[in-house]
């Protein structure tokens, strides 16, 4: 027997209905609320995306929706890319997109075509960690390690930003090579946020590695 | 996210039909906002036409001295280029002050112009918002508005425009270009290009459905010291309460345009005349008929506060 049989409305009719007649009770004149009737849209035909993902060829098969961010933990399987916010305020999911820092949240894969993506696991290994990865367990550059992977994607940008000579908002001088201080480190590093408030270490850390004293 | 069609164009008159012909189609070009919209369901295009491969990526001299910019350059690239660095410094520092590095790596110049406001109720579903879904009021009107428009408001709408790039087009006199599906193409003026809200909110630009920017164009220099100052609730990665983007000229003329108090950059070319008497003088031309609420009355004396150390500063 259907297990069901006794019960023909299901859960969400019934709350429907009974939200439907409560205002119905409370107002009896007015027009009861009638939620907008869901337009279901059928997923779109799946697309093909190649892109080479730390140096190796990648084909994958996503839903259009599928996020950069998402392509890499959910069809690569490389978690070392964290999800924050998943709306490009956090940093935590910064990886590097032909040597450019981003957000691969606020990127769809498909937009990624032929791209060549670098993630944290492609920057170094526990055998042979990158200069920033060793110099953050070194100052202490993190406390639960969430926003690391994507501290230190960002990092690898700011210092190649620097070394190209790319101003920031607290650059004095629009046209000189900008400095490597710590207002500097600090504004370029705003767009990761670290809720354990390891900041002051990050600084350190990325001080150390591009080769000045803070 | 709501399922989506979506295909990648190669020119920028094809990315024109391609938008054209298809109801609900949108361009996307770095999504930074695009995006982020699209997961809260505020934007729900059923087509999203990808204009990354059109080329429009590279700023060129044009033969009046100025810089023709194409649609598709990142702001990283824009603020970082010497000739912006050395002639239009002010677009250099407005494209600074917003955002993170990374969001300036993929965000681009035609996109910026096009971000939609952060107003949130504008963001809010479960709050009425004539931009959002036109006629349904605004929530914003006798809400939490300290983040919102002071001047050229309306009963509809007193939503803001976020970008600090345009407030540095506009003190500039940048000009947009355009292409239709037809292959008709035409130079907007930035002064018209955003709209006043009125009774239409959701219409923000001048532009027409499968209208396509592809680039914006700089007169040739003016000289004078530029000066970009925003004020915001954190040092950095956040949005104007109120910007001031200032050209000052040796014996004290210019001009000056303001952010983060109007539903499109605000200047007030008649109130520039006063720039040698200081920013009081400025200050009550540029807000005249201003209408501020209870909660953002701050930004008058703020703006002119702001003005007043965008003139120091280009003094000292």
């Amino acid at each position: 027997m259907d297990p069901n049989a006794h019960f023909p409305l299901s859960r969400r009719d019934l709350l429907i209905a009974g939200a439907t007649s409560a205002a119905a009770t409370a107002v009896p004149a007015a027009t009861p609320f009638q939620p907008k009737p869901t337009t279901m849209t059928a997923a779109a035909a799946p697309m093909s995306v190649r892109l080479s993902v730390n140096g190796a060829p990648r084909q994958l098969e996503v839903d259009p929706r599928t996020t950069l961010l998402d392509a890499l933990r959910e069809n690569m399987h490389l978690t070392g890319t964290k999800k924050g916010c998943d709306h490009g305020q956090c940093g935590a999911c910064t990886v590097l997109v032909n040597g450019r820092r981003v957000v691969s949240c606020l990127s769809l894969a498909v937009m990624n075509e032929g791209a060549s993506v670098t993630t944290i696991e492609g920057l170094g290994t526990p055998q042979a960690p990158h200069a920033l990865q060793t110099a953050f367990v070194k100052h202490d550059g993190y406390q639960c390690g969430y926003c690391t992977p994507g501290q230190i994607c960002s990092a690898v940008g700011v210092i190649d930003e620097i070394k190209r000579g790319t101003p920031s908002h607290v650059s004095a001088d629009l046209t000189a090579q900008p400095m490597l201080s710590a207002e500097e480190l600090r504004e370029r590093m705003s767009g990761n946020i670290c809720r354990c408030g390891a900041y002051s270490n990050i600084v350190d850390a990325i001080t150390e590695v591009a080769g000045a004293k803070a | 996210m709501k399922s989506f069609t979506y295909e990648r164009v190669t020119s920028p008159a094809q990315a024109a039909a391609a938008v054209a012909g298809k109801p609900g189609a949108k361009f996307v070009a770095g999504g930074t906002n695009l995006l982020d919209l699209m997961k809260l369901q505020i934007e729900t295009p059923a087509h999203l036409v990808d204009v990354n491969g059109i080329g429009l990526d590279t700023v060129e001299a044009t033969s009046q001295g100025g810089l023709r910019i194409g649609a598709l350059v990142r702001n990283s690239d824009l603020a970082a280029h010497p000739t912006v660095r050395r002639d239009y410094g002010v677009l250099s520092r407005a494209l600074l002050a917003g955002a993170s590095g990374q969001l300036r790596n993929m965000a681009t110049t035609a996109g910026n112009l096009l971000q939609r406001t952060r107003c949130p109720y504008f963001y809010d579903t479960n709050m009425a918002c004539n931009k959002r879904q036109p006629g349904s009021g605004c929530s914003a009107i006798g809400g939490y508005s300290r983040q919102l428009a002071v001047i050229g408001s309306s009963d509809a709408c007193i939503a803001t425009h976020p970008s600090d790039m345009a407030v540095a087009m506009r003190v500039l006199d940048a000009t947009v270009e355009t292409v239709r599906a037809n292959g008709a193409t035409r130079v907007i003026p930035i002064a018209d290009f955003h709209r006043l809200p009125e009774n239409t909110p959701h219409i923000e630009t001048q532009l027409q459905p499968g209208e396509l920017i592809t680039s914006v164009t700089l007169p040739a220099p003016v000289g004078g010291t530029h000066v970009y100052r925003k004020v915001r609730d954190r040092a950095s990665y956040a949005f104007a309460l109120v910007s001031v983007a200032a050209i000052v000229q040796p014996g004290g003329s210019g001009r000056v345009a303001v952010g983060g108090v109007a539903h499109k950059p605000w200047r007030v070319e008649a109130a520039e005349a006063d720039m040698p008497q200081g920013a009081k003088a400025v200050a009550a031309r540029l807000f005249a008929g201003a209408r501020p609420t209870p909660e953002n009355a701050f930004k008058l004396p703020l703006a002119e506060r702001t003005l007043a150390a965008a003139l120091n500063q280009a003094r000292s």
